[in-house]
């Protein structure tokens, strides 16, 4: 390259490239210009909105109720946990506590929703990067999580099943059995996806001392969750700022060394080990306390039941008054945040004292993620760049809102 | 949060207060949460303070948002969240905007706030001096209005197809079918407080 470089004129190396907003390494929408000298990035600017769906102008006009099912919208690949974070904001402004069989079935569905996402992120990032059966592999156990997603609250993906107070409906034993059952196998298909990816000779050429982040850079860019774990900081708010029952389970909170690519990508994987302990803590202490509520009874929170509305005339307007009207919170403001599987994912509510909140914001940890793709591609060849976006854990649904 | 108790957070708020006294107009301490209502004009140093103060270490921009309160004389807040990994606490800052003023850029201070600044701009028309790149980012290219204010209509303004006998994506102003409903569960089942035409029979007859 050196011998050759008299010969070029410097600006004929340089050119602007656009990348996406239809292209399978965004994973998503994403537009990206990309500035390039030759091969080496420059300088690249982000154009995101293309999935604007104006999610918080709608919760604002929606009860609290009718607008939990938009943060299944938002971090489509772990919907549940989102649905936890607005819960818990709401409870924090209401001073409730949910049942504690509530708090154990949360806990097991956010970490089954953190298994999803990982498992995702995972094995599309290997496919960025050229392998292309580990996403087969993945998504085989991943559809298996789906299915119990589906028994739980009737959808796939768009639960509604956390609703403030608690969950929506009681999981029936077989269905914890063969959550029970799937534990036990998945530490093996891990071990086989480990296997293609762990050790390969590509998957590492393309990965390691890639997409390097510092101590500094987390605190500057505001990073959370995997991408400040991959530097060796154990910060996990499961573990520091604990809700549910996290602080009385088991687990481990793996970190990294280098802050690249590779040590986020095993970082996810231990996670995942991890989350399969936790869930089998849920279950174990879930049998050992035996059935209870799920949902806080007899509030103003839950509906009445069935059986109740058929002969109470209290019941049958409360019933009706809280699917229309909807229950109030009183005034005041809250940041409620949980550690997604993505990072911090929070929600500031500013409550009126009316059924609907007067502002809720969302805080997804994708857009500062993103943000900071400039400074962490800078200097990075163009193939770098899917690797690097692939590592994120960027989803537009979040991003977007 | 659970563990954050509040005697830490009450000593806090007072070194806060102690050492920004220009800054900070008050603190309060609600839901376990610590809030700083500071003054627009001194809101770069008390940020600064903030991050490098060792009793406070808030290192971490959580996020920048605003929230429109069309009533105000000053309508816009600008709402900052900040976190400390190393002293695990939070702390929320508020200061008072409206539409021509501009509020100083955090930029500098963290990177971050670039994005954050942006989506505030974006959504509200909240003006940041000294910001690099203040251009829209979530709406669309060449958007018009600023979405989340109150005076916003939530079903916006246009609306966007594809033509196929133009072959390509056209704009139109909004048309529904039918008007958006907005039910208005505030009134009289909790008990009502504005007279009725014949309410006054019923206190002065005696």
């Amino acid at each position: 390259m050196a011998d050759t470089a008299h010969l070029i004129e410097e600006d004929d190396r340089k050119f602007t490239l656009n990348f996406g907003p239809q292209h399978p390494a965004a994973h998503g929408v994403l537009r990206m210009i990309m500035d390039l000298d030759g091969e080496v990035v420059t300088r690249i600017d982000s154009h995101i909105g293309l999935l604007h769906r104006g999610t918080e102008k709608l919760l604002e006009y929606k009860t609290y109720l009718q607008g939990l099912p938009y943060f299944d919208r938002l971090d489509y690949c772990s919907p549940m946990n989102q649905e936890h974070a607005w819960c818990l904001a709401i409870e924090k402004m209401l001073g409730v506590e949910v049942p504690r069989r509530a708090s154990l079935i949360r806990v097991m569905f956010s970490e089954i929703g953190r298994i999803m996402s990982h498992i995702l992120n995972v094995t599309t990032q290997a496919m960025d990067c050229g392998a292309l059966t580990p996403i087969t592999w993945g998504f085989e156990e991943r559809e298996k999580l789906c299915v119990f997603y589906e028994r739980a609250s009737g959808s796939r993906m768009h639960a509604a099943y956390f609703r403030p107070g608690g969950v929506h409906q009681d999981l029936p034993q077989r269905l914890i059995d063969d959550i029970a059952a799937w534990c036990e196998q998945f530490p093996e298909k891990m071990a086989r996806i480990e296997d293609l990816i762990t050790e390969n000779r590509i998957f590492k050429q393309r990965n390691v001392d890639i997409g390097v982040v510092d101590q500094r850079t987390i605190m500057d860019w505001g990073f959370s969750g995997v991408m400040v774990r991959g530097t060796g900081l154990a910060w996990d708010l499961r573990r520091s700022q604990p809700y549910e029952c996290y602080s009385e389970l088991d687990f481990k909170v793996p970190v990294g060394k280098h802050g690249d690519n590779y040590d986020r990508y095993v970082c996810r994987m231990e996670e995942m080990k991890e989350s399969t302990k936790i869930i089998q803590q849920c279950i174990a202490l879930m049998v050992k306390e035996g059935p209870g509520p799920v949902l806080l009874a007899g509030s103003k929170l839950s509906p009445p039941r069935r059986a109740e509305m058929k002969n109470s005339m209290e019941a049958l307007i409360h019933h009706f008054k809280l699917y229309t009207e909807g229950f109030h919170v009183p005034a005041g403001e809250c940041y409620a945040a949980i550690e997604a599987p993505k990072g911090e994912f929070g929600v500031y509510l500013v409550a009126d004292g009316t059924n609907r909140p007067y502002r809720a914001k969302i805080r997804a940890p994708g857009y500062p993620h993103l943000q900071a793709m400039d400074h962490l591609s800078k200097g990075h060849m163009l193939a770098d760049v899917s690797a690097i976006l692939g590592s994120l854990d960027i989803v537009f649904g979040e991003v977007d809102r | 949060m659970a563990n954050m108790n509040t005697e830490n957070l009450v000593d806090l708020a007072a070194h806060i207060e102690a050492r920004m006294p220009d800054a900070v107009r008050s603190t309060q301490i609600i839901v376990g949460e610590l809030t700083v209502l500071a003054e627009r004009e001194h809101i770069l140093p008390l940020l600064r303070f903030l991050r490098d103060d060792q009793q406070c270490n808030f290192e971490t921009l959580i996020d920048i948002c605003g929230v429109d309160y069309p009533e105000r004389n000053e309508r816009f807040e600008v709402v900052y969240h900040l976190l400390s990994m190393r002293m695990n606490h939070r702390v929320r800052v508020r200061i008072r905007a409206d539409e021509e003023t501009a509020v100083a850029s955090s930029v500098a201070i963290w990177p971050a706030a670039n994005w954050f600044e942006r989506e505030a701009f974006d959504m509200y028309g909240i003006q940041f001096s000294e910001h690099p790149d203040l251009r829209r980012i979530l709406t669309d290219y060449g958007f018009e209005g600023f979405p989340l204010r109150k005076d916003f209509p939530l079903t916006g303004h246009y609306e966007v197809r594809y033509d196929d006998l133009e072959k390509r994506v056209i704009y139109e102003p909004v048309k529904l079918v039918q008007e958006y409903r907005n039910f208005d569960f505030l009134s009289p089942w909790e008990g009502m407080t504005s007279e009725i035409p014949g309410d006054e029979k019923a206190g002065g007859g005696a």
